[in-house]
């Protein structure tokens, strides 16, 4: 701890926090409105989602330029290094609660339910007949959803999967160039790795696409159907976070922002993206293949 | 908002209410913090006093099952979300940059946020109560299928509990950003005050556990509206799979209420001893075992369920493990008291009780992870005792201990002593006639979350309902005595305390508004 | 108030807490502690109950004697004088051993108590047990004979307007039959939500969760009427769905399983219309 603490910028009153609470909790009783039936809940929800909108676009204003008037020594660079990385563990135990479901389903509720181990009075009982075999019969004994077919890992998710490989090469080749001071390279590389994750986003609506309309594999396909849709939709959803962050930085690289030595949002964003791309490996080893 | 200025300047924060709104100070935004909780914690004292009233005689008297049930569920989501974790944040954002010689926390803008999240979050669950079908009414544990049957309150609650998860998490991260950054030189790991470390402890638990739960709940969600299977068994589901997502969550999260008091206990013991901490390095390593264990012991809440019998032992075994670290602790204090010069101001006195009813609640702890017994003992009255013992004469009385040994240090005012102590014996008495009587009637055979019971327990909960009233009005004592501290009273040295050690006593009191605005010199 | 004022105040207020206690029970001290049972195995959970009860009772009573010897002699306002020591590592040593030994030594007969409890091989008879939403479904497997057991208990004694009778609340219209001295399997299952069934006096409680089956037994050793509850929160009606075991002679069952086969299922469907008596009421 070298640095001198007084140089730690400690930014003035903010109301964007605030904002955000109000943002987030609109949108949250539009949502809870609209579940429980009432239609002008969606409206409530456009509204915190724009008064989200407006708060990101001031709070994260407000600390670009900061950022750019070189409010921010190197002391708070660590504080913010410290804060994006464990905010990506917190994500991956989010995700990992999912991925934890679907192990608990496929290896122990379904062979419970199907007669195995200690489950043959459950089979005989409740649910005479019944065969856990996965992913065939993972809509459970009552076929909740209908029949339905899996999705098969070698057709589109194994492009996507080297899609999104191939995009974690891009961040990191602009990620030199930045070092390098290349801009040429790094706005390619930037843009290139949007671009990618643009197509996967489009590869996996397609996917739903099919899903729905031909494979009969939906949301409501049994703990099959529950476990596919959640992991790879919130996936999804990170996809596009990320891939709106990635667009953010590509439009702050053109403008000229950040140091050779200096770019620590780049590099947050870029962390944030490899970590879509971990877990996507994740499900796809374990969602579509195995 | 500046967005120019690169230094913090410190006089010119805005006033009235939107210095509270806008503060991005820690010392601001830990008073938000501890008044919330207090705040909160009459609400669900209040509504345990309405569990208590109905459960004073057999029969109905006040209120309907399915209100009792709401009352039980939201009682619990209040002190737990609402009261303790706040509070102990408060005390992080006070102490940790006071006592680690920092300028302030290190993500100003997120410690905000994390805060100004709470009343929202706690508004939409609180407003669930008006609604149609009432407050969630599944208990604090939210099982389905019987959560999946609550009313227009499910998705309120389900949102409400994902905000208070964003709070905490981004509260924690802040902790860790700021205990790992924000040391003034010198100060290395191992030099760090106890309470800074238990902190740094819970903050991980926080950010391992908390993303959890919220994936747990929206699980519960689109099972109830979009069709998913989760704990569906006709959809190759299973119900119990959230018990074990939610325990996974549950069981650190017990320790995430109870590790800062350690730290609170750990830092008054040695003060009012006037002897240094026994076995520092042995207290570090006893919360980094504890918060190990405290991932692998999950299931022993669900021995009932059916597991296989590898399972239960598994379970037993390691639960029964987490009393060695927990018991280190236990002997290190005795022993940090061993041969002191000992006086006995109030916050002393509730560290004192905090470790003698605190250890009676780990005994009975202890005995819940028998699994055999646990049979018995399960969803009875047995377990309200035991999480009763560690968490209000655990958690509430070290929240209250802290109070007591920092407000001089916050308003530069000493609070009342004669008072101080009246509330603690106050405290210390009604607690035990409200808890330990619950013991007994589990034992006999009560079971929990019921608003109506047989006859031969009624003089058990009437001596319960009896000093939990007591135990209570005890409480609005101390709320008048933190009021009258804040405005008035004795000054106090810069030291407040003869025996007090660390970096935060050099700081005058009350402290500045920026901490330590150049890095102290550490030792 | 002087000294003996205070005494008559106290004195006082204690008669007047010991009448109130007293309206209800006549002073009779009510049970405070686990029960024994009726089996072998509830005797020997009762027994483990117990030896960890003194555990923590010896080791309580010796932290704490230490701690308060410490409190009377070592304070300030005695002129103690602070030591300096603030480590020992012989007795670190000691206090994390010394604990994981006990503990270790507690799991063993709790290990072998378990590893009984769940062995339901070798039953001489099967009941399924399903829970509703608030009753309880018992199906005698091997006799062809079932029927909904409810709360018996009158809605007036509930809400006050009747004196309430000694079994109020664990009372049911068909209480589960059940032979002493034979090995009786349960499969526990339900209908809608989570409950559990629990009898203090077998010490079983299992839960009963809906779309798997959840296996336990028991060995009664004496006739007698059992009582316990639904142990698992089960919606506004859990604190009242009581469960009565009647344990009769191998001799006496015989004879009322064939009686009750006859009129086997005989009110079911009233009973099934019944079941919403309490949510119903007001
Ligand atoms: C602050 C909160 C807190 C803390 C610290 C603890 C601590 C412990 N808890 Fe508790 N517990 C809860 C909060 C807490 N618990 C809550 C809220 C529930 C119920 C949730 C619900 O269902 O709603 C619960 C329920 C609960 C159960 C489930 C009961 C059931 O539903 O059937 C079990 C079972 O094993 C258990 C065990 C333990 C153990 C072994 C400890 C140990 O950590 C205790 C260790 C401490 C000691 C043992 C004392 C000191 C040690 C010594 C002096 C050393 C020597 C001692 C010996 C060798 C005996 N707890
Ligand atoms: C930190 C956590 C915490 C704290 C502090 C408390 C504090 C208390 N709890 Fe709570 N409790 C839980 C956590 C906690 N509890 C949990 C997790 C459950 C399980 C829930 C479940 O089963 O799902 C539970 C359940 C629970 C039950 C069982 C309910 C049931 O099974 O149906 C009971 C019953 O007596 C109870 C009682 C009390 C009492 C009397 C207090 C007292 O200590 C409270 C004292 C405080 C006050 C009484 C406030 C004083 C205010 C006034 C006197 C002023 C009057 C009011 C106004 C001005 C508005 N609690
Ligand atoms: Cu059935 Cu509780
Ligand atoms: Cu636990």
């Amino acid at each position: 701890m070298e640095h001198a603490e007084s140089n730690y910028y400690i930014p003035h009153g903010s109301y964007w926090p605030f904002v955000g609470s109000i943002a987030l909790c609109s949108f949250m009783v539009g949502f809870s409105n609209l579940l429980n039936g009432a239609s002008w809940g969606k409206w409530l929800m456009v509204v915190g989602g724009i008064i989200l909108l407006v708060m990101l676009f001031g709070w994260f204003g407000a600390v670009i330029r900061e950022s750019e008037s070189g409010a921010y020594n190197e002391q708070v660079d660590v504080s913010f290094r410290w804060g994006m990385f464990w905010f990506i563990f917190s994500e991956v135990m989010f995700f990992a609660v999912f991925f934890g479901a679907l192990f608990y389903a496929r290896t122990y509720a379904l062979p419970w339910l199907g007669g195995a181990g200690t489950g043959a009075s459950t089979n005989i009982y409740l649910w005479p007949g019944f065969e856990a075999i996965w992913p065939q019969t993972a809509n459970g004994p009552a076929a909740i959803g209908g029949e339905f077919k899996p999705m098969a890992a070698w057709g589109l998710p194994a492009i996507n999967t080297a899609i999104l490989l191939t995009s974690g090469v891009t961040i990191t080749w602009a990620h030199h160039a930045m070092k390098a001071n290349h801009r040429g390279q790094l706005i390619t590389g930037l843009f290139l790795t949007v671009a990618l994750g643009a197509i996967f986003i489009v590869c996996q609506a397609i996917e739903y696409y099919e899903a729905y309309n031909h494979l009969g594999l939906t949301l409501g396909s049994g703990v099959y159907g529950s476990t596919f849709f959640m992991l790879t939709g919130f996936h999804g959803m990170h996809v596009t976070i990320g891939a709106i962050i990635l667009a953010v930085i590509l439009v702050r690289c053109i403008f000229g922002h950040f140091k050779p030595e200096q770019h620590f949002a780049f590099e947050a964003a870029a962390w944030y993206w490899h970590f879509v791309d971990v877990v996507w490996l994740g499900l796809f080893i374990f969602v579509y293949w195995i | 908002m500046s967005t120019t200025a690169a230094e913090g300047h410190h006089a010119d924060h805005p006033s009235g209410i939107m210095r509270w709104i806008t503060t991005t100070n820690h010392k601001d935004i830990g008073t938000l913090y501890l008044w919330f909780a207090f705040i909160m914690f009459f609400v669900g004292g209040f509504m345990a006093l309405i569990i208590r009233s109905e459960l004073f005689q057999p029969g109905l008297q006040f209120v309907d099952p399915q209100f009792f049930n709401s009352m039980t569920t939201m009682h619990a989501l209040i002190m737990v979300f609402g009261v303790v974790m706040p509070a102990f944040t408060g005390f992080a954002n006070w102490m940790i940059p006071m006592m680690i010689g920092g300028t302030d926390m290190a993500l100003p803008r997120l410690n905000n946020w994390s805060f100004w999240i709470l009343p929202f979050a706690f508004t939409m669950m609180g407003s669930t109560l008006f609604m149609d079908g009432g407050g969630p009414a599944g208990g604090w544990t939210l099982y389905p299928p019987l959560t999946l049957q609550t009313g227009n309150a499910l998705p309120f609650v389900v949102f409400a509990i994902h905000l208070m998860g964003m709070s905490s998490i981004m509260g924690a991260i802040n902790v860790i950003a700021t205990i790992l950054n924000m040391r003034a030189p010198g100060m290395t790991l191992m030099k760090m005050p106890l309470f800074v470390w238990t902190w740094l402890i819970t903050a991980y638990l926080l950010i391992a556990v908390m993303p959890v739960l919220a994936g747990g709940v929206t699980m519960l969600l689109t099972d109830k509206f979009f069709g998913t299977s989760f704990f569906n068994a006709a959809g190759g589901g299973d119900p119990v799979l959230f018990q074990h997502i939610f325990w996974f969550f549950g069981h650190p999260e017990v320790y995430i209420l109870i590790l800062p008091s350690f730290g609170v206990v750990s830092t008054i013991i040695p003060t009012f001893a006037r002897k240094p901490l026994f076995g520092y390095s042995s207290m570090v390593y006893a919360t980094a075992s504890i918060a190990f264990l405290s991932f692998i012991v999950w299931a022993h809440h669900m021995f009932t369920v059916g597991m296989p019998l590898a399972g239960a032992l598994f379970f037993m075994f390691a639960t029964m493990l987490v009393a060695v670290p927990t018991g280190v602790k236990v002997f290190n204090w005795v022993c940090t008291m061993w041969r002191g010069a000992m006086t006995f101001e109030t916050p002393m006195l509730f560290s004192i009780a905090f470790i003698i009813l605190f250890t009676i609640g780990g005994f009975s702890g202890l005995m819940l992870a028998l699994t055999p017994a646990d049979f018995q003992y399960h969803d009875t009255y047995f377990v309200v005792a035991h999480f009763h013992y560690v968490l209000v004469p655990g958690s509430i009385f070290a929240i209250i201990a802290a109070t007591y040994y920092w407000l001089p240090k916050w308003t530069g005012h000493m609070y009342n002593e004669t008072l101080g102590k009246a509330h603690f014996w106050l405290s210390a008495i009604f607690v035990n006639i409200t808890f330990f009587p619950m013991h007994f009637v589990g034992l006999a055979g009560m079971p929990r979350r019921i608003p109506d019971y047989a006859l031969q327990f009624s003089d058990y909960n009437q001596i319960a309902t009896i000093g939990a009233f007591g135990f209570g009005f005890a409480q609005l004592l101390f709320l008048w005595l933190v009021i009258q501290t804040i405005r008035g009273g004795a000054k106090t040295t810069d030291q407040v305390w003869e025996g007090a050690e660390g970096l935060e006593w050099t700081l005058s009191s009350p402290p500045p508004y920026h901490s330590f605005t150049t890095p102290p010199l550490i030792k | 108030m002087k000294r003996s004022d205070w005494v008559k105040f106290i004195g006082r207020s204690l008669s007047a807490v010991m009448i109130m206690f007293g309206s209800q029970s006549v002073l009779a001290v009510q049970p405070f502690n686990m029960t024994k049972g009726v089996t072998d195995i509830s005797q020997r959970v009762f027994d483990l109950h117990m030896l960890i009860l003194y555990i923590c009772f010896g080791i309580g009573i010796l932290v704490f004697s230490v701690m308060f010897y410490s409190i009377l002699k070592h304070r300030k306002s005695k002129g103690h004088k602070p030591a300096t020591f603030h480590e020992s590592a012989s007795l670190e040593f000691i206090w994390t051993v010394v604990p994981f030994v006990i503990l270790i030594a507690i799991t063993i007969p709790a290990t072998k108590v378990l590893i009984e409890m769940e062995d339901t091989t070798k039953a001489d008879m099967t009941i399924k047990v399903t829970g509703y939403q608030w009753m309880w479904h018992y199906e005698y497997i091997d006799h062809d004979v079932n029927f909904y057991s409810a709360l018996k208990t009158s809605r007036d004694e509930i809400y006050n307007r009747e004196e309430k009778n000694p079994n109020y609340l664990l009372e049911v219209d068909n209480e589960l039959v059940l032979p002493t001295d034979r090995k009786v399997r349960f499969l526990f299952t339900a209908n809608d939500v989570i409950h559990a069934w629990w009898v203090p006096e077998l010490a079983i409680k299992k839960d009963a969760i809906p779309g798997f089956i959840n296996e336990s037994w028991t060995n009664i050793t004496k006739p007698g009427v059992f009582r316990g509850q639904c142990a698992e929160l089960c919606g506004r009606d859990h604190g009242f769905m009581p469960v009565v075991v009647r344990a009769v002679e191998p001799e006496e069952f015989d004879q009322w399983i064939a009686e009750r086969k006859g009129k086997a299922n005989k009110n079911f469907a009233a009973l099934e219309n019944a079941q919403h008596t309490l949510a119903n009421s007001n």
